[in-house]
């Protein structure tokens, strides 16, 4: 019997929908084996009829993007509902993502410089999106945007991850694959990737490392063959899941971290301070806060993709 | 089977009951998760309290064991034996440590009682988690190293060897005998420190126990206790001390000079051969001679002409080619016996040390006391004259915010022997200008009375300065020394022959350095940290490394002695037992985790992480490792585990601490 799935995106860019599309002819075999009932970037189906439908009706639910506003957190509860498995799709669901990003600002500086400050807005009488307007026949309602964003886990039960920015469209397939045959691991497992960290999988030589200076991507050419970080490159590697094939090492750019911190690592980007503050040069403290000066934006390099799953979480309001 | 875990809070008397409200403390315990007895007593630590948890765990009332009382630090292992005793795995008890950080740290009793239970609520949190260790133990090699031949290390290394224990001396200097071997005189007997200490010193020489590496330096230490390895670099002395026999032919022949020939009588002062091959004094141990090459004309002159010790000696002992050698050993225990040096009065400007004639440090005058040095023993002015007057200045470099603010502790009675040996040797009139007198030994005070009847004149005062420029023709040629007299209430200036400057003492230059190689940590004030400063005044935070005598405070003889006796009875102790517990608590590597980054095989203080080069994996050694977390903290892939200390643990510790907000 084919099993009956739902697609949703939540607050992300849609990369994640694409990837999904990125699987070529493997979405016939896809197609084959699931019938989608709801995926609101490619078919067209409304709320209602996902309203309408038993609870547990759908054998699986995967939902892409963050929780930023409150229509996000609806659907996301709407789905788990009506699912019997919920899988977080890529970095926003699985760990905040990028966007999650903007949980380092409060949504009141949001909204203004969103509306109000930034270089392209024409908006002479200060006009800033309301939760509710009466102006016409009947009332308009919009979703409430949240003072952060939330992964799909602090909203609702997650039973898999399948993490990246986006995902690897082959290791979507070999997740879904693992749907159909049954062969699911422990709930709450992450899925479509590996166990160990991007430094198994990087094909660069690693030597012992000891770090006198750090360099940002635009300043140098890096050498293809050795490991980034030992040439003073912020690559996330030692602290990123497997999985990914390496893509950006492949193309000489350090990683950034979007397939998420290993199983048992709390926070990520503390687990790479941690790391870096062991292996760095200088003994002395006046060379120490030299060095770690060096540092371009230190909260977004080493929380880009993992702030809202992050101990820090979001600025204090 | 639940978790049942036992709460005992501790009253220490009034430390922690006189702060902590322990009824409301009980109360909030027993509503605490899987708690499933408390109890308190008002000293945890005694047979009664540890008997209390005792019977409970063997009871079986409890499988878990968390006691709220001091720091770890202080009664972790009581508790923990007593956990054994009951038949529980000793790490399935933690502390709560609501005295240290708690009680005594505030003042308020409401938050003290709070903050109590949020430490309480947070060990038993962790007690939930905790895991039971296995315990392990390696054996003790019985050779011991001490290092520094004072009389410090030759005391220790003596207490050990007759016990029939190996020990290894290493001495930087070419001989044993330290600063003692300098001294003419000990206060307050007035025995000859030669006398007293020469026996020794060859009893050292010829100890089947001992081996004596002098003219040598430790390079590394490294492993753990039990187990350690040295390495020693032998400084080449250009003689052989297989065909030496130390007959002296060498120095007596040699045309160089390693003191300047041209100078005063106090700037030639020194004790044995003043050639480039000489003995640093004629006892000394080993009776082998070194070469200066600074000074030698053989290593001076690029054609090598000399060579005229090479002609004399017949035993062809002298070997130019000679080069530095290292030598490895293995040991159980370590000694640190590295003294003191003296403080350089130079850098008290006022004082005129190096700049004004006359004008000498204590250990020069100790060295020109000597019956062996190059004064025979006499008293003499730099221009070879007696002197007539001389002044003592104390705490110099001592007890002064500028340089050490503590007291050096022998000053005051070394100066009191100067003024009785100037008295005994000359005719000349003594000052002594002191801030306090400290003669608080045996015996000493008495000394210091004897002193008081010896025509000695006592000046209370700080010296303001020492200068040879007159303003009266009384003070004409002379010193003056300036001194506010503050038992007459007046600033005085003493025109006098000769200053003596009561130097005080200070680690050896080296200290940080030696300390550095065996993980002992050095004090504010320059000395090695003991373990504890009233109840471990001789072991150190690193177990297996002692230390004792002046590298731990100034001390005086006796005392020096006694803590190298109580230093080697320490590393006995250790001896006997044959076997040591080390640490159960150590890192670990989840090789299914690790991705060979690499990153932590630099981190570990112990050297105990390597690379599996066939696994690509790195791999910690449990013998070698402590446990102290550093390549934890460093793995980015959580692959590294501590035991006892796991990220889940300290987790829960964390969330128990604010569970009551």
């Amino acid at each position: 019997m084919k099993l009956k799935a739902g697609i949703y995106w939540g607050a992300g860019c849609g990369g994640c929908d694409v990837a999904v599309l990125d699987v070529h002819e493997k979405i016939l075999v896809v197609a084959e084996k699931m019938d989608l009932l709801f995926w609101p970037i490619a078919l067209d189906f409304k709320y209602k009829d996902v309203e309408a439908m038993d609870d547990g009706y759908l054998d699986i639910a995967m939902f892409n993007g963050g929780i930023r506003n409150s229509e996000n957190e609806e659907i996301a509860k709407l789905l788990r509902k009506k699912s019997k498995t919920m899988v977080a799709l890529g970095s926003c669901a699985h760990i905040g993502g990028l966007i999650s990003m903007a949980n380092f600002h409060t949504k009141e500086t949001i909204m203004s410089r969103v509306y109000l400050e930034s270089e392209s807005t024409d908006n002479p009488d200060s006009v800033l999106p309301l939760e509710k307007w009466n102006g016409g026949k009947e009332e308009l309602e919009l979703p409430r945007f949240h003072q952060m964003v939330k992964t799909l886990d602090q909203v609702v039960d997650v039973d898999y991850y399948i993490p990246g920015c986006p995902p690897v469209p082959d290791q979507i397939v070999s997740a879904l694959s693992q749907v159909w045959e049954g062969t699911l691991p422990e709930k709450g497992s992450v899925i479509g990737a590996g166990t160990r960290t991007l430094c198994d999988e990087c094909p660069r030589i690693k030597e012992e490392k000891t770090i006198t200076s750090f360099k940002r991507t635009v300043e140098i050419i890096p050498d293809s063959e050795k490991c980034l970080l030992e040439q003073g490159l912020l690559c996330l590697g030692p602290v990123t899941r497997e999985g990914c094939g390496a893509r950006c090492i492949n193309s000489n750019v350090p990683c950034r971290g979007c397939y998420g911190p290993l199983e048992g690592v709390h926070d990520q980007g503390a687990k790479m301070l941690s790391a870096l503050a062991s292996v760095l040069e200088p003994k002395e403290e006046k060379e120490i806060d030299e060095l770690i000066g060096q540092i371009a934006d230190p909260l977004r390099t080493f929380y880009r993709f993992s702030a809202a799953a992050s101990i820090l979480r979001r600025k204090k309001v | 089977m639940a978790v049942r875990i036992g709460v005992y809070i501790c009253h220490c008397g009034t430390n922690i009951a006189g702060k902590v409200d322990i009824a409301k403390v009980v109360e909030f315990a027993k509503g605490l998760e899987n708690v499933s007895l408390v109890k308190d007593y008002k000293f945890m630590c005694s047979d009664p309290g540890q008997a209390l948890l005792q019977k409970d765990v063997e009871d079986g009332l409890i499988d878990r064991v968390v006691v709220a009382s001091c720091s770890p630090l202080m009664h972790e292992n009581t508790f923990r034996k007593a956990t054994e005793r009951g038949g529980l795995n000793p790490y399935l008890f933690t502390m709560a440590n609501i005295r240290e950080q708690c009680s005594w740290v505030h003042i308020d009793s409401g938050q003290t009682t709070d903050k109590a239970k949020d430490l309480i609520a947070a060990a038993v949190r962790r007690a939930f988690l905790l895991e039971p260790l296995t315990k392990r133990e390696v054996p003790i090699n019985p050779r011991t190293v001490v290092i520094g031949g004072g009389i410090a290390g030759i005391q220790a290394a003596l207490d050990l060897a007759e016990a029939g224990k190996k020990v290894v001396l290493v001495e930087r200097e070419p001989s044993i005998g330290g600063h003692m071997s300098k001294f003419d005189k000990t206060f307050p007997t007035l025995d000859c420190s030669a006398c007293i200490l020469t026996p020794r010193m060859v009893s050292v020489g010829q100890h089947a126990n001992i081996e004596l590496m002098t003219y040598s330096e430790v390079e590394e230490v490294s492993g753990f206790v039990g187990n350690f390895n040295i390495r020693v670099r032998k400084k080449a002395r250009y003689v052989d001390s297989e065909l030496c026999n130390g007959c002296g032919a060498c120095w007596e022949k040699c045309p160089g000079t390693r003191v300047p020939r041209k100078g005063n009588v106090h700037e030639k002062l020194s004790l044995g051969p003043t050639t480039p091959i000489y003995m640093p004094f004629m006892q000394a141990v080993p009776a082998i001679p070194v070469i200066d090459t600074e000074t030698c004309l053989y290593f001076k002159d690029d054609k090598h002409a000399c060579g005229l010790c090479a002609k004399e000696c017949e035993r062809g002992a002298i070997d130019y080619e000679m080069k530095d050698e290292i030598v490895e050993f293995e040991v159980g225990n370590i000694i640190i016996a590295t003294g003191f040096q003296t403080f350089d009065p130079s850098v008290i400007k006022r004082y005129g040390y190096g700049e004004i004639e006359n004008v000498m440090t204590a250990l020069e005058f100790e060295i020109m006391n000597c019956a062996s040095g190059s004064t025979g023993g006499k008293i003499l002015k730099a221009d070879g004259g007696v002197p007539g007057s001389i002044g003592i200045i104390h705490c110099v470099g001592s007890r002064d915010k500028h340089y050490h603010d503590y007291c050096s502790r022998v000053c005051c009675m070394y100066s009191l022997k100067y003024s009785h040996l100037i008295k005994e040797k000359t005719d000349a009139e003594v000052y002594e200008f002191y801030i306090d007198m400290r003669c608080f030994g045996k015996g000493y005070e008495e000394f210091y009375d004897r002193l008081l009847t010896e025509d000695v004149r006592f000046v209370r005062g700080k010296v303001a300065e020492v200068t040879d420029v007159p303003t009266c023709k009384a003070e004409e040629g002379k010193l003056i020394v300036k001194v506010e007299d503050t038992l007459i209430g007046n600033v005085r200036r003493i025109p006098l022959d000769m200053v003596i400057l009561s130097t005080g003492l200070e680690g050896h230059a080296t200290l940080r350095e030696i300390a550095k190689k065996c993980s002992v940590s050095v004090g504010q004030d320059g000395f090695l940290i003991e373990k504890h400063p009233k109840l471990g005044p001789v072991s150190t935070a690193t177990d297996g490394v002692f230390i004792a005598g002046a590298c731990q405070s100034p001390k005086d003889i006796p005392d020096t002695v006694a803590q190298a006796s109580a230093a080697s009875s320490a590393v006995l102790s250790m001896i006997t037992r044959e076997k040591i517990e080390i640490e159960s608590a150590t890192a670990e590597v989840d090789e299914d985790k690790c991705s060979g980054c690499k990153l932590c095989n630099t981190l570990c203080p112990y050297l105990a992480v390597k690379f599996d080069e066939e696994k690509g994996v790195s791999v910690v050694n449990q013998a070698l490792c402590k446990g102290c977390g550093t390549c934890v903290a460093g793995c980015p892939s959580g692959a590294i585990s501590a035991k006892h200390f796991e990220d889940r643990q300290i987790f829960a510790e964390i969330e128990g601490i604010f569970s009551g907000l």
